[in-house]
């Protein structure tokens, strides 16, 4: 009988090579694939070398109790030899509230600190689908309740600017059904003009003096720092988006007129600098307006900031109109929409949905553009503050100790926004691949 | 029989000015152009009698008065004897000496990180993404201030580059030296470089209003009638290729027409270099770069960088990787699948947004202020403005200046990229 050399039980797999698996494959194919791989892998390893060899002694020798950067820089040759190099962190310890609130008044910082929770609140049904919709109320009182806490005064003031809102949604839930949307619309907008112009200031002065209830008031001129660059910046951000949007639409409309004057506004705003912006509103807004008007810097300064964003903002949103199909927008006047129901119930959604990464980049640059109020006398976090900082005969020729710190926070909140942009992409994506 | 008749042709009433579509778009314009109107004639209004309040009036004649303050970067001839539009001109000039060496140096670098992002050298690529991360969410202003500093605080002063008799006999070493094989020097006041001079110089033909440098025209016109004759030659040599199947061996003499004219232009010019020294207090001699300048272009080319390098990282990911299979079938090697199908095909993705990046790199040289750095707005939305009070003039004229600039860059980047444009038959 032939024995049978037909192996009956599989052999167990052996192990891939040391050399095509783990670690040392991984570091092969990943930095040393190549003469060309290997030169780029030593050279970033001589620049992270280079750079933690220089920075990492000023870290680990940084000093946080001092009150001057002498007395810092002696502490640090002190403990680590002379001619170590050491952060003098106390700078910040010292004037962090600055950085933070500019000159505003230490005993009313929750304030701001309570305005800037409750904007979390307020963003949250907003950036979350998930949070119940009712808290979309709490939203619409924010941006009045966040300017008394700001600002103070008088707690009439913002309450009777927003019943003018109030007589607008009455007029168009009331009025629609003699007049039509269009005509209700505008009877509560001139409505609410008038209660704005003529009832606001006697009703709001009249509750002030019966009913004494309110904050102290902050002087503009008091803010300054991050509290100054969100205050602009949420602002802004809140108020370019819609005027964005009108002017996008504007822009591809079929009205002749309405369009060349989207045109020019967009082309004018986006072809000179934000600076020169900002100087019309310290400089030349006393001529444009009736004489012996004067507003707030701040309030002057939002406004062109917020223009500024909004002619960015339509550009980007017009790329996501043009990117729609064709097809959507006859399949919405096939169905029978007018033009505002064919907008807000197909066009924008999709339309806005292309374009969030274009927004949310331009959301971060009129951010970080909030540092250029500094050139009207603004004190923002990083020129304003900082010089302010460095003026002081302590902390005379300390740079990057304060560059850094404001650097920091900037950089945290503009990724964070870029991150959750991202967020918001992978979200929203609808299609099937 | 059915009759079919017309519609009965409607009378017009004044509600369809709302109620029809066919007469709702005009009725719209109609009114907004009637409110942008009064809105314009408010302005109009209240601007004319607020200069009447201050006994102001509109014109620009004061562009012609002496400018009076010295502007410590210039091109063209300045003295503090010229007019305010002689500084005018110089501040334009300085605003697109940066802008335009801003514009060069950024795409170097930002198509150097964007390729190297995409690389598959893992270190590598984290590194440039940690670069272009960090320089993108902080504002461009604190790169600005972070450089001036720098330069203008840790650079040694330029006593430190003296070399005394005694630091010779005790065999010492000056604190500070010559970087660049002892041709540039960094100090806390500016930074000198070499000057280059002619000895047989070709003079200038001064045309009143501004001077033309007949060597720099010379040195130009070379240059172009050398790129010039170099395509004349490689086209000839691509002709002879296509025909025969054989391409001439053509880069010495590429490489001769590109530098031969060049080189024999400056010999015969008499071209020398003349090197900064430690005169007295201060380096004399060369060309003394201002902080402001050095700081204000750094910062615009590290910052935009990292924008255009997103750019060309997104144009090169945009081409799907087919591409680039068949270009291989057809065995190309890997740097002629770059230069004959990647590169033509994601430019077109790259160019529209890399125009505006330029176009903002160039308002964003209206930051030198933050640096004293007298550009445009620096001497005449600066001190002209405050020296004279004509704040409306002064604006709405740099304004106006601002918007020609960007209208010029965007009309001549968009002729390019038609250019580059897919072309559909």
């Amino acid at each position: 009988m032939a024995e049978s050399f037909v192996r009956k039980e599989m052999l167990e797999a052996q192990a891939p090579p040391a050399s095509q698996a783990g670690a040392i494959a991984w570091v092969r194919e990943n930095l040393f694939s190549g003469p060309l791989n290997t030169i780029l892998t030593l050279l970033g390893i001589v620049v992270i070398y280079w750079l933690i060899s220089t920075s990492l002694p000023w870290w680990l020798n940084g000093v946080w109790n001092a009150s001057s950067l002498s007395e810092c820089r002696s502490i640090v040759a002190a403990s680590a030899g002379e001619g170590a190099t050491g952060a003098c962190w106390a700078m910040l310890r010292e004037r962090w509230h600055q950085f933070i609130f500019g000159f505003y008044p230490p005993e009313s910082y929750w304030r701001p600190i309570l305005a800037f929770v409750l904007l979390f609140v307020a963003l949250a049904p907003v950036l979350f689908t998930s949070v119940p919709r009712k808290a979309l109320w709490f939203t619409a009182i924010y941006p009045a309740l966040c300017f008394w806490l700001l600002w103070g005064g008088p707690i009439w003031t913002p309450i009777v600017a927003m019943m003018g809102f109030v007589i607008l949604g009455l007029a168009v839930v009331y009025l629609s059904s003699y007049l039509g949307a269009p005509g209700s619309a505008a009877a509560g907008v001139v409505a609410a003009v008038l209660w704005w112009l003529f009832l606001q200031g006697p009703v709001a002065g009249f509750l002030a003096s019966n009913l004494p209830f309110g904050l102290a008031s902050v002087n503009s001129d008091r803010f300054g720092g991050f509290l100054l660059a969100i205050t602009i910046g949420v602002t802004a951000i809140g108020c370019s988006l819609p005027i964005g949007i009108i002017l996008a639409l504007g822009r591809q409309s079929n009205m002749v007129i309405v369009k060349a004057l989207s045109v020019a506004f967009i082309e004018f705003i986006r072809g000179v600098p934000l600076i020169t912006l900002l100087f019309t509103a310290s400089l030349l807004l006393q001529y444009f307006l009736p004489p012996n008007t004067n507003f707030d810097i701040i309030l002057r300064v939002i406004i062109l900031v917020t223009f500024f964003a909004a002619a960015y903002l339509a550009e980007v949103i017009r790329g996501g109109l043009a990117a729609l199909p064709r097809g959507q927008y006859e399949a919405a006047d096939a169905l029978g929409l007018d033009y505002w129901q064919a907008q807000r119930l197909i066009i924008l959604p999709q339309a806005l949905k292309i374009s969030i990464p274009g927004i949310v980049s331009s959301f971060i640059g009129l951010f970080k553009d909030t540092t250029l109020v500094a050139f009207v006398g603004l004190m923002d976090p990083l020129k304003g503050v900082t010089q302010i900082v460095r003026a002081d005969m302590n902390w005379k020729g300390i740079y990057w100790e304060p560059y850094i710190f404001v650097g920091a926070i900037f950089f945290i909140i503009c990724f964070g926004m870029s991150r959750y942009s991202m967020y918001l992409e992978r979200k929203l994506k609808t299609d099937h691949r | 029989m059915a009759m079919v008749t017309d519609a009965p042709k409607e009378s017009f009433r004044l509600s369809m000015l709302i109620y029809d579509s066919r007469y709702r778009a005009v009725t719209i314009q109609v009114i907004v152009l009637l409110l942008v109107g009064l809105f314009f004639a408010w302005l109009l209004n209240n601007t004319a009698q607020n200069l009447a309040a201050r006994g102001k009036e509109f014109n620009f004649g004061f562009l012609w008065a002496r400018a009076g303050y010295d502007i410590n970067q210039q091109l063209i001839p300045y003295t503090n004897d010229s007019t305010h539009f002689r500084a005018l001109l110089v501040g334009l000039l300085n605003t697109l000496v940066v802008a335009i060496l801003g514009c060069i140096l950024a795409t170097f670098l930002g198509v150097v990180i964007g390729v190297l992002r995409l690389s598959k050298n893992w270190l590598v690529g984290r590194l440039m993404t940690v670069y272009v991360e960090v320089f993108r969410n902080v504002p461009l202003l604190l790169w600005i201030l972070l450089s001036y500093v720098i330069f203008s605080e840790t650079m040694p002063e330029p006593k430190a580059f003296r070399l005394t008799d005694d630091m010779i006999a005790a065999g010492e070493e000056p604190a500070a030296s010559k970087i660049l094989f002892g041709t540039v020097a960094i100090t806390n006041r500016g930074t000198s470089i070499p000057a280059p001079l002619f000895d047989r110089s070709l003079g200038s033909v001064d045309l009143g209003f501004v001077s033309i440098n007949l060597t720099a025209l010379a040195t130009i016109l070379v240059l172009i009638g050398s790129i010039w004759a170099n395509r004349r030659l490689l086209a000839s040599a691509r002709a002879t290729q296509e025909a025969t199947g054989i391409r001439p061996v053509v880069w010495w003499k590429s490489l001769l027409i590109l530098f031969g004219p060049f080189i024999a232009l400056m010999i015969a010019l008499g071209l020398h270099f003349e090197l900064p020294e430690l005169k007295g207090f201060n380096f004399q001699g060369g060309i003394q770069v201002a902080h402001s300048f050095t700081a204000l272009l750094i910062a615009l080319v590290l910052y935009t960088a990292a924008f255009i390098a997103e750019i060309v990282r997104a144009g090169i990911l945009a081409i799907s990787r087919g591409q680039s299979e068949a270009a291989f079938a057809l065995g190309l090697r890997p740097g002629r699948t770059m230069n004959l199908i990647i590169l033509p095909q994601a430019l077109r993705v790259i160019i529209p947004p890399l125009i505006s990046q330029y176009l903002n790199l160039t308002k964003n040289t209206s930051l030198g202020i933050a640096v004293s750095y007298l550009d445009l707005r620096g001497t005449l939305g600066g001190i002209t403005l405050n020296q004279t009070g004509r704040e409306l003039e002064c604006m709405l004229l740099m304004m106006l200046i601002y918007l020609t600039i960007s209208l010029i860059i965007s009309a001549l980047m968009n002729l390019y990229n038609q250019t580059v444009q897919l072309k559909a038959r």
